[in-house]
């Protein structure tokens, strides 16, 4: 069990300096990318049907028993995260066949292994039950993700990769920070053991201050309100099959960094009565991000520049689960979370597609591509009317978890920016619809159909992402029984914390 | 000993947030370069500074000689300089690639000819 | 850039010692300060000595592969070293131990050793790339 346990880094890994060693060898180096990713989903499909019954699995590294040494923690949650992490891989992997951007620049090292290391920093900081490793893995992915954004890219994007590089240093050395003053005020940081111990610190007010620092923390690599700056400069310059995997799962690792930490470690019963002030900063900024991320959409003509935004504002939903901190509110929350990768990956390998067929994603640039390619017309409709929560899509029932959550609670106030930023993200929708498909091309624009080639390795993934959205859709309960078990070994962690410290004490 | 910690940290952290905030991109870098320095000092004071021994058993014992140092704060130090040593490398390289495609280190004239050049694909 | 015969000359004599010095901190590094990121960083010192002193091509021809191949190969060792622990049955990156008597003393060796060799490695090559990176003013990010 302890190897399942660890796979989830080391197959990327491998994978990685592999693609590293076949660096003059273009073709290798892909097949080597896509072999990793596979291989991950695998592992990950059966570490879910591990934990599927709501267990916990434990590895201890170099044997070193927790809370002493690291210990790498798979529960439901962090199994279907590398699930989709692992498939939001390969699905860029594969598009990245078909991109001309990915495939002519050939930039230095290449795509694969920086994607394949990114995928192990993202799966390392699903798998950590330590703070300070949680860091080391947020590093790793940092650095791929610098690195994917450096290469190959022109002027813009350099300006976008400086914005996007500050912050996030920004972000580490308040993490790093806020890591030590919770080793200084509880002597530990296995995660499961700081459950216990920040209990038995009686410090709420010096915890509230490290829940704060966290807070920034994890909201800068989460792009939520006020600080998202970096996402629009960043991510629109990026070649589609990257911008695919930043969109669909750095952001959210930030949101996993949240949903792991603060309901485990920073509960109410560890900060009393300042964790009042945790949860109305949560409300606030689940509010505002919402709003500001779609607002900011809605002021957009390019179809990247919108997708971005919109990332924003999804991130809003997902703080509103756990600002709500009930047990419905957070399962709401990984249902949101699980739902929206899938989505917002497949948006902009669409978006991709489209700006392929007619050269640009300026909206007033293109036009036409209904009548020339209908079946894009469905594969852009399913994500984005999921996007903005149609039922009877995945997106309806994320959504509709967490405004029952929050009526449940009387937040009447977060319930309705919630649903008016629903209506507002229909409206962004409605936009690229009518520009990009339903209005005729533009005398200047010609539509270019897709080659065989490109219809293989670029449909292929969205087409996938689709059905996969369609049967979240129709298929729920299955999918909403998982994040119940996700969520509740979330809100009542004591089976994590007594499998991970070994039989109750 | 933990009061003058705090000051340094605190020192450091003031002097960084003035270069973060300066238009040169050379001041930022340096900026990060304190940041980082300051949260080290952090992770340092939270173990606690006492007088101690390495964390090492000389040879032939089987226990230290005297009492130790906590030794994980000082791991962990060691873990967090070497990542902000790559992550400073990084950014060197960026911040030098950034200055001679764009001709300028000061980030006001970045954005202002971001704003201003129409076509910025090269 | 010029560099003068004192320091032509101190240089090809520092360099071998150097690498010299850097195994022998990554072989104590077990028991006493020392290991493979040290050694690494002595090793890295002295590459660059050699760039600054003869030129980036001298890197090149000392290390006789691309860095970012040599750092690649040092990453392959440190997980082979910890899958090595899994192959006997214990958990990830577990310590094992082989200790052959050479010359009537004991010689150990070990796991973590082979960690270390491949953290030596590992910094040589990305500290090498990077400075290239700068020295040769070259496209391309790295990490």
């Amino acid at each position: 069990m302890s190897l399942l346990a660890t796979l989830p880094v080391v197959i990327p890994m491998v994978a990685g300096i592999l693609a590293l060693l076949a660096v003059s060898r273009p073709r290798l180096q892909q097949a080597i990318g896509i072999a990793g990713a596979a291989a991950l989903l695998a592992v990950s499909l059966v570490l879910m049907v591990a934990v599927s019954d709501g267990s916990v699995l434990v590895a201890a590294m170099g044997d070193w028993i927790p809370p002493i040494g690291i210990a790498l923690v798979v529960d439901p949650l962090s199994a279907a995260m590398i699930a989709i992490a692992a498939a939001t891989g390969l699905a860029a992997a594969v598009y990245a066949l078909a991109d001309p951007r990915a495939a002519r620049t050939r930039a230095w090292p290449g795509l694969p292994p920086l994607l394949m290391f990114l995928l192990c920093g993202v799966c390392g900081a699903f798998v950590t039950g330590d703070l300070f490793n949680l860091y080391v893995w947020f590093e790793v992915m940092l650095i791929s993700s610098f690195a994917l954004l450096a290469q190959g890219g022109g002027k813009e994007r350099l300006a976008g990769a400086l914005r996007y590089v500050g912050l996030n240093l920004v972000s580490t050395v308040m993490m790093l920070a806020s890591v030590g003053m919770l080793y200084g005020l509880t002597g530990t940081l296995n995660l499961a053991d700081l459950h216990n111990a920040a209990i038995a610190a009686d410090r709420p007010g010096a915890l509230a201050a490290v829940a704060m620092l966290l807070l920034i923390a994890f909201g800068i690599k989460a792009a939520v309100f006020p600080l998202f700056f970096w996402l629009p400069a960043a991510y629109p310059t990026l070649p589609i099959p990257v911008a695919a995997v930043f969109a669909g799962l750095l952001t959210k690792v930030g949101v996993y960094a949240m949903l792991r930490v603060f309901p485990l470690v920073l509960g109410p019963e560890a900060l009393g009565d300042t964790h009042i002030l945790l949860q109305e900063s949560l409300i606030w900024i689940a509010a505002l991000t919402m709003l500001t991320g779609v607002l900011g959409a809605a002021a957009q003509s390019d179809m990247r520049r919108i997708l971005s935004w919109h990332i924003i504002s999804q991130i809003g939903y997902m703080i509103m689960g756990l600002a709500l901190w009930t047990t419905l509110g957070v399962v709401g929350a990984v249902f949101y979370l699980l739902h929206h990768i899938i989505v917002k990956a497949n948006l902009f390998l669409v978006a991709g597609v489209a700006e392929r067929m007619t050269g640009s994603g300026e909206l007033a640039k293109t036009g036409g591509l209904y009548k020339q390619a209908p079946w894009l017309g469905v594969l852009f409709l399913i994500p984005a009317l999921s996007l903005a929560g149609v039922p009877p899509l995945s997106g309806f029932w994320a959504k509709y978890l967490l405004v029952r959550a929050g009526l449940e609670i009387g937040e009447y106030v977060l319930v309705a920016v919630a649903l008016v930023v629903g209506l507002l993200t229909l409206y962004s929708m409605t936009k690229i619809w009518l520009e990009a498909f339903w209005k005729p091309a533009p005398e200047t624009v010609s539509v270019r159909p897709l080659s065989r080639r490109e219809s293989l390795a670029m449909l292929g993934p969205i087409t996938v992402f689709a059905l996969m959205t369609v049967v979240i859709g129709l298929a729920a309960e299955p999918v909403f029984i998982y994040a119940e078990r996700a969520g509740l070994l979330l809100v009542e962690p004591a089976p994590y914390v007594e499998t991970v410290l070994g039989a109750p004490r | 000993m933990e009061a003058w910690l705090a000051l340094a940290a605190g020192g450091l952290t003031a002097g960084a947030v003035y270069l973060l905030l300066a238009r040169s991109l050379v001041h930022f870098v340096f900026g990060i370069v304190l940041l980082s320095n300051a949260a080290n000092l952090v992770l340092f004071a939270a173990g606690r500074t006492t007088w101690g021994l390495p964390a090492l058993i000389p040879d032939g014992m089987s226990e230290p000689d005297g009492p130790i140092a906590n030794a994980l704060p000082q791991a962990l130090i060691l873990t967090a300089i070497v990542i902000g040593f790559g992550l400073l490398c990084f950014v060197l390289v960026l911040v030098d690639r950034v200055r001679r495609r764009w001709e300028t280190a000061d980030i006001d004239q970045i954005h202002e000819k971001a704003l201003s050049g129409k076509d910025l694909e090269p | 850039m010029k560099s003068g015969p004192i320091l032509n000359t101190s240089t090809r004599g520092l360099v071998p010692l150097m690498i010299a010095f850097s195994v022998f901190l990554l072989w104590r590094g077990h028991n006493l300060p020392g290991g493979g990121f040290i050694g690494g960083l002595v090793a890295s010192a002295a590459l660059v000595l050699d760039g600054l002193t003869f030129g980036p091509g001298m890197i090149r021809r000392r290390l006789r592969a691309d860095p970012v191949t040599v750092a690649a190969v040092g990453l392959l060792v440190g997980v082979i070293a910890g899958l090595l622990g899994w192959f006997a049955g214990s958990p990830f990156l577990t310590g094992l131990w082989w200790k052959p008597i050479v010359g009537g003393a004991e010689l150990p060796l070990g796991t973590p050793l082979l960690f270390d060799i491949g953290v030596y490695l590992v910094v040589v090559g990305t500290i090498s790339a990077l400075w290239l990176a700068l020295a040769e003013r070259r496209q391309g990010g790295e990490d």
